[in-house]
């Protein structure tokens, strides 16, 4: 034995099985239910809507890479996440170069810039969706049907607005039964509720996620709706809601990492949310209320830096 | 959160079962032992022998120097070969004695201390200096400094950890299943030296048969002031801090002692030797160590002579395949060392081969921010933030971020995704920290 070369390193000496890249597998394999249930609501458009997001979003991160001389690390799989995720989050008759465009952004300007996976302060999808929403109002806000089993009912569907916006606009509080199945307008990914909790229910007993900012979130919209006259069911599953608390608030790079941090995270964002819907000019606010949160994590993260083993309050 | 545990933990896969059922047995004596002088914390001990001078086992071969120090002895009958420098389990060489074996095994005269109710409480404490005790568990600190706390501070709860939460290790866990009344004994002896009401002895849930054995070895009439505390598995729960929060519910503040929260902590070996030096007199000279991992062939729970090179006992067990990386001690705090030559010393617990695929360390990823290092920390400090503060050699920002409460204990290596060092890391800040308060003492000495 004397003779082998041995190794030497600091303990510990053995690891936990789980990877990042086990991790980001995880996230898109959650998704895969609602990236389907896109596909036959909306049809073979939404397909390549997503595809081409996530296409455009794994080219970029690898160009930029590239330019900066770095190690391409797009097979660690979170770039496709947020490709997915931005075109889940998109209405289903968005252009593809729109997509693209979105989805570019959220990687260079979102991502990349700020160094990379780990780094970004804020989501990038919901960077990505919030460049289209500002760049493009009118096609984030139609909702067409290009095809799929949505577009055989016929002519009302294909003409209504989505359940937020009829709620906004005409006072009109849609039936649960297609909120939770997903035979209603919206975006690609947020229409069946059925769906994301699948995905949801693999993360969370993966502990990929923790349940914190997701009970936090849907807890508080749902208590401050009802306390409000509203529907709590309804404001759960009538717009991005149910995608945003389980797919992108818990981000983990942009949300805090503390237990106690994750319960006002997320109770900011539902906050935020009911503010903006109830009081705000926009019918939907997923992608606001989680961004603005995004912003207070480091804050967060300080401010609830859990009291060390055995250390006494300081008496002031 | 109930007590009986603590906040965080990891539960590492415990790889126990090839020697948990395996009695000690004695390791083959050695050829030649080298025994470090320096085997606790503080001074090392002055060297009483000369090369070419014989010695009998158990004769006592360097004296404590100071109060936080223990005398070495002898674990072998023979010729003192040398007495020099060689290089000891911490990867730096130290003043040791080299001793060749002669066959006669012979020992020098043992007397035992007495009656354990008629012994005062300095006659516990000299026997444990006299017979160079130390903690067992790896820490080494000499247990009869443990042994005297100061009047301003009674104890009143001894604790046996019995624990042995790194995976791999069986050295204690065969103690208590083989040697319960010597646990036993030496618990009530730790309890009498210090006039502690309470005394307990803690086994993690996965060792039925020990907890069983140490029901069972309890005098009668002690039933009331010694019990067999039964805790989840879960690592570190043998770490001093979180085992006595578990078992009394009390937290030793940052920068404390378990003293100041009237508590004393001795490992389940550690009481075994003690048991032993008051019964007949024998000096710590010899230990259980658990050999064991992917690359031994025949894995074994071994009572082995201090001094013994490593290479001996792989020699006995057998090796298999290719050896990637040799831990002394458990595969979660052990040291790897970079040869076989190295002595077994008090406070090696373990030897463990691993295989070159697992000797890697998995390549790093980013931090993604999980928080699973937070989770998990029983100390609940950010590991995250900590090593990043240390990465960027922020020393302040790390000492106030609470580095120096960190145990070391690698939970947050171990659990995280990205496989970021840590623990290395934050040791670096720890190790920063303090170098840098001792230059500015001494500084402000001048």
């Amino acid at each position: 034995m004397s003779e082998q070369l041995l190794i030497l390193t600091s303990s510990p000496h053995i690891f936990d099985g789980d990877t990042v890249d086990g991790i980001m597998r995880a996230v898109l394999v959650a998704l895969i239910p609602s990236a389907l249930a896109g596909l036959y609501f909306f049809g073979v458009h939404a397909a390549w809507l997503m595809l081409a997001c996530m296409a455009a979003a794994v080219a970029s991160e690898a160009a930029v890479q590239a330019l900066r001389k770095k190690p391409i690390t797009v097979r660690d799989g979170s770039a496709l996440i947020t490709g997915l995720l931005l075109a889940l989050s998109l209405p289903p008759a968005t252009p593809v170069g729109m997509g693209v465009l979105g989805s570019t952004v959220a990687i260079v300007l979102a991502k990349q810039l700020f160094g990379g996976l780990g780094t970004n302060p804020f989501n990038p999808a919901l960077i990505g969706r919030a460049f289209l929403a500002a760049a493009f109002p009118v096609q984030l806000t139609t909702w067409n049907v290009l095809g799929g089993k949505l577009a055989q009912f016929g002519a009302d569907a294909l003409t209504s607005a989505t359940p937020l916006k009829l709620w906004k606009m005409q006072h009109v509080t849609s039936s649960l039964g297609p909120l939770f199945f997903g035979n209603r307008l919206g975006s690609i990914g947020e229409t069946s509720t059925l769906a994301i909790l699948l995905g949801a229910a693999f993360l969370l007993a993966r502990r990929v996620i923790d349940w914190r900012i997701p009970a936090a979130y849907l807890g508080t919209v749902a208590l401050l709706s009802a306390l409000l006259g509203q529907s709590p069911l309804f404001h759960l599953m009538a717009g991005g809601l149910m995608l945003g608390a389980f797919f992108m608030a818990t981000d983990l790079v942009t949300s805090p990492v503390t237990r106690l941090g994750r319960w006002v995270f997320g109770i900011g964002a539902g906050l935020i949310l009911v503010v903006i819907r109830l009081y705000g000019g926009l019918p939907e606010g997923v992608t606001y209320s989680i961004l603005i949160m995004n912003g207070f994590t480091p804050l967060i993260n300080r401010a609830t830096t859990p009291r060390r083993f055995g250390e006494v309050k300081a008496r002031a | 959160m109930a007590l009986g545990s603590f906040r965080g933990g990891v539960h590492p896969r415990p790889a126990k079962e090839r020697t948990a059922g395996k009695p000690i047995e004695p390791a083959p004596r050695p050829a030649q032992v080298v025994i470090p002088l320096a085997q606790s914390l503080g001074a090392p001990a002055k060297p009483l022998v000369a090369a070419g001078e014989r010695v009998k086992a158990g004769q006592k071969i360097g004296e404590a120097q100071g109060f936080v120090s223990v005398p070495v002895h002898a674990s072998v009958s023979g010729k003192v070969v040398s007495v020099g420098q060689a290089l000891n389990p911490l990867a730096v060489e130290g003043p040791a004695v080299t001793i060749a074996a002669d066959p006669e095994d012979e020992w020098v005269e043992l007397t035992p201390a007495g009656d354990l109710e008629e012994l005062p409480p300095e006659a516990i404490r000299a026997a444990a200096l006299n017979a160079g005790l130390v903690g067992l568990g790896g820490a080494t600190f000499p247990s009869h400094v443990k042994l005297s706390p100061p009047p301003e501070k009674p104890v009143d709860t001894v604790i046996i950890n019995g624990c042995e939460c790194e995976p791999y290790l069986t050295a204690d866990h065969r103690l208590m299943v083989e040697r319960p009344n010597e646990v036993i004994f030496g618990l009530r002896a730790i309890r009498r030296a210090v006039g502690a009401a309470r005394a307990v002895v803690a086994v993690e849930d996965n060792k039925p048969d020990a907890a069983e054995a140490l029901a069972k070895a309890i005098p009668p009439g002690e039933a009331a002031g010694v019990e067999v505390r039964v805790l989840p598995t879960k690592y570190p729960q043998g770490a001093e801090k979180q085992l006595i929060y578990a078992v009394t519910g009390r937290k030793v503040p940052p920068g404390k002692l378990p003293m100041d929260v009237g508590v004393l902590v001795h490992n389940a070996g550690t009481a075994v030797a003690l048991a032993e030096a008051l019964r007949t007199g024998k000096p710590l000279v010899e230990r259980v160590v658990t050999v064991t991992g992917s690359r031994v062939k025949e894995p074994k729970n071994l009572l082995v002579r201090i001094g013994t090179p490593v290479s001996a006992l792989l020699d006995y067990c057998g090796l298999t395949g290719e050896a990637g990386k040799l831990v002394l001690g458990g595969p979660m705090m052990g040291l790897s060392q970079a040869s076989a030559e190295v002595p077994v010393t008090k406070g090696t617990s373990g030897v463990l081969v691993l295989s070159p695929e697992e000797a890697q360390l998995p390549p790093e990823a980013p931090c993604i921010k999980c928080g699973r290092c937070v989770d998990v920390c029983p100390m609940s400090l950010l590991p995250l933030f900590l090593a990043k503060y240390a990465e960027h050699g922020l020393w302040d920002e790390a000492e106030s971020g609470g580095a120096l409460d960190c145990i070391e204990c690698g939970s947050c290596s171990y659990v995280c995704p990205a496989k970021r060092r840590l623990v290395q890391e934050i040791r670096l800040a720890k190790q920063t920290i303090q170098a840098n308060r001792k230059r500015a003492q001494a500084a402000a000495g001048k």
